[in-house]
């Protein structure tokens, strides 16, 4: 029932989600699709605030050294590396996360399933950069090790929406289905994962905002991106390169969300 | 049609199993209903026969197949399967979902389409309109005509069902209790029926199996043979205070006598209906219309009155039923009405009798003379052959 006027969520029938949701997953679950003109805002805002910026900028007048630090093409390797470096450990976290988080919700897992949460706990405790730092020592420098160090701390919320997201799964949907003959493994692909889609999708959107922001710490390992920026305007002490950076940083985080967001509601198993 | 031997279910780390050394027979084409108390066992019960729950010990046969080691995965597909919680897939259409089993059965797109929309027709709901939407936007009553349609997909021979009706109002679930009745006289299954209502067991069931812990059986009959002869004091206490009023339920009105208070067709003359009324020995008299249709009830006063017209005197002709309504209802009405009788019609309309309190009384006792008679016939005959004394 996809209806074009927004409204509040409808409530779920109770035989759709049961058991535990916390709230990331009972929001994911119970978002509508959005009327188009609201997918336009977030793109017409970060427009502005780049134009903003830009024009901020340029009203400057900037030395050699900030227009080493800012001009187009530093710029736009910085974009095109983040984003690399993003998209690239959020799919590794990805890759690693979902099967684990499946393995980790099917009943012979009950024993260890606490030992592998807590690892996973820790990738994300840890600081990233403490992290990036020991890879660089013991690994090498560069895209792979920061690809790593950003996965590691990724890894936690796909695995944790993964393993929620399955658990939410109607536990009388799945009964049906194992009564009707579904063999175990039919059972997971048609239903549960599925089904767990909308928690999944929730997590890869929080995975990747959050790699976004992370990824600026890997120019300490010499891996590019916005964070060469930053640092760059750190090291010699000009506010406005710093500035740039960082707006910059939060202005793909917030259009990475954008896009997921899109992702998500088109992702969605119609019927939830 | 469906066998149990010696099947048991243990748990470890209980000291008692959950279900005790059992055999019971089921035969074909028959709703038995599993009825007990909370915990005796009757879900696992019914659970094991499609191996949802594997037994400890024992077998089961499947019309005559021993189907106790087989894949389970297969036999599954071989059984229908409805619960309480009806378990309809969220993400699928109402079409995809019945086409389910069929699908995995390999059967063709088209074939799978007709039977969709047939299954929809069985369980009454309109295929055009239904295939296309999702369990959300299905109320209760509907969702689980869908489950049921879901788990006749493929014609099975067998159906198990959890307290199907469980989660349903009691308006829609009377409703789908009633069309269930009559779509079973059509397709005639072999229905496994979970319950913990005696009542809804009375309704449904050819014969009842009363559960005890462990899934013992305390009686399994037909529901007037546990009605009106308990085998012990727990079936007697399970079936409750009220057991000769709820034979009533078993009864309609066509297998009983009717009664008769005296008739005259509208437009006679008063002083022969004065007369008439006189001659009986009842106070009240009824008319009837052209089509021999009750019109008024009237007394003496009400002939008495000149003012009034006839057809317009005295009191509606209420409560009215048709022959297939049960006694149970008939009761109710009778409850409501003033004159304590019900009146009984044709399906026109045409005025056949009425059924009263003493009525529905010598019915019970007629049903209770019969299953006594019944177990004494049985008795003698068993005593016969086994050259005992006569009891």
């Amino acid at each position: 029932m996809m209806t074009s006027a927004p409204g509040p969520p409808l409530p779920l029938p109770e035989e759709v989600v049961t058991g535990l949701t916390p709230a990331a997953a009972k929001h994911a679950s119970q978002r509508r699709r959005r009327p188009l003109l609201g997918y336009a805002v977030m793109p017409v805002l970060l427009g502005l605030a780049c134009l903003g910026l830009y024009l901020w900028v340029q009203g400057k007048d900037l030395d050699s050294i900030e227009r080493r630090l800012v001009n187009a093409d530093v710029i736009r390797q910085g974009f095109v590396e983040h984003i690399k470096l993003s998209l690239a450990s959020t799919v590794l976290a990805i890759a690693l996360a979902v099967p684990l988080g499946v393995l980790l919700t099917r009943s012979f897992a009950k024993w260890f399933t606490p030992v592998v949460v807590g690892l996973a706990n820790i990738g994300q405790m840890v600081p990233s950069i403490g992290v990036l730092v020991v890879l660089a020592l013991i690994w090498t420098i560069g895209f792979q090790p920061a690809v790593v160090a950003l996965a590691a701390y990724a890894l936690l919320p796909v695995l944790r929406n993964t393993m929620v997201g399955l658990q939410q799964v109607d536990r009388s949907v799945i009964e049906s289905a194992r009564g009707m003959g579904m063999t175990k493994r039919r059972v997971l692909t048609r239903i549960e994962l599925p089904l767990a889609v909308p928690v999944i999708l929730a997590g890869v959107r929080t995975a990747l905002v959050i790699t976004v922001g992370a990824a600026t710490l890997a120019t300490f390992v010499n891996a590019g991106g916005l964070g060469d920026i930053i640092s760059g305007g750190l090291s010699t002490s000009r506010n406005t390169v710093i500035v740039t950076g960082g707006a910059l940083t939060a202005v793909l985080s917030l259009f990475v969300d954008w896009v997921a967001g899109i992702v998500e509601d088109l992702l969605r198993p119609k019927g939830l | 049609m469906i066998r149990l031997e010696g099947v048991s279910k243990r748990y470890p780390g209980q000291e008692k199993p959950a279900v005790e050394h059992i055999d019971l027979d089921i035969p074909e084409g028959e709703i038995v209903i599993f009825v007990g108390p909370s915990g005796c066992g009757k879900t696992t019960l019914m659970k094991m026969i499609n191996r949802l729950i594997e037994p400890t010990s024992g077998r089961i046969f499947i019309q005559g197949e021993d189907v106790t080691s087989v894949n389970p995965d297969q036999l599954r597909r071989r059984i229908g399967y409805v619960i309480q919680q009806i378990g309809l897939f969220p993400h699928m259409t109402i079409g995809d979902n019945i086409a389910t089993v069929p699908k995995m059965l390999g059967w063709d797109k088209g074939r799978i389409d007709t039977r969709i929309d047939e299954l929809l027709e069985l369980v009454g709901l309109d295929a055009k309109t239904f295939r296309k939407r999702y369990p959300k936007q299905l109320s209760g009553g509907q969702r689980q005509r869908v489950g049921v349609a879901r788990a006749l997909a493929v014609d099975p021979p067998v159906m198990l069902m959890d307290e199907p009706f469980g989660a349903i109002d009691p308006i829609t679930r009377d409703r789908l209790q009633n069309e269930f009745l009559r779509l079973q006289a059509e397709i005639r299954k072999t229905i496994v029926f979970v319950t913990h209502d005696i009542d809804e067991a009375i309704k449904m069931g050819d014969r009842i199996a009363i559960l005890r812990e462990g899934a013992q059986i305390a009686q399994y009959d037909t529901p007037r043979r546990i009605l009106s002869a308990p085998a012990d004091a727990f079936v007697a206490d399970f079936v409750g205070a009220g057991a000769s009023l709820k034979r009533l339920n078993l009864s309609r009105v066509r297998d009983v006598p009717l009664s008769f208070w005296p008739t005259v067709v509208v437009g006679t003359d008063r002083a022969e209906v004065l007369s008439i009324l006189r001659q009986s020995d009842k106070g009240s008299l009824l008319i009837l219309d052209a089509e021999n249709r009750p019109l008024r009830w009237v007394t003496a006063r009400d002939i008495d009155r000149d003012d009034i017209p006839l057809e317009e005197a005295g009191l509606e002709p209420e409560p009215i039923v048709e022959r297939q309504a049960t006694l149970q209802d008939t009761l109710n009405l009778m409850l409501d009405s003033s004159h304590g009788a019900v009146l009984v019609v044709d399906a026109d309309g045409g005025y056949l009798g009425t059924v009263d309190f003493a009525t529905v009384a010598q019915a019970i006792q007629g049903m209770r003379r019969e299953a006594r008679d019944q177990l004494r016939a049985e008795a003698v005959e068993l005593s016969e052959t086994r050259d005992l004394a006569p009891p």
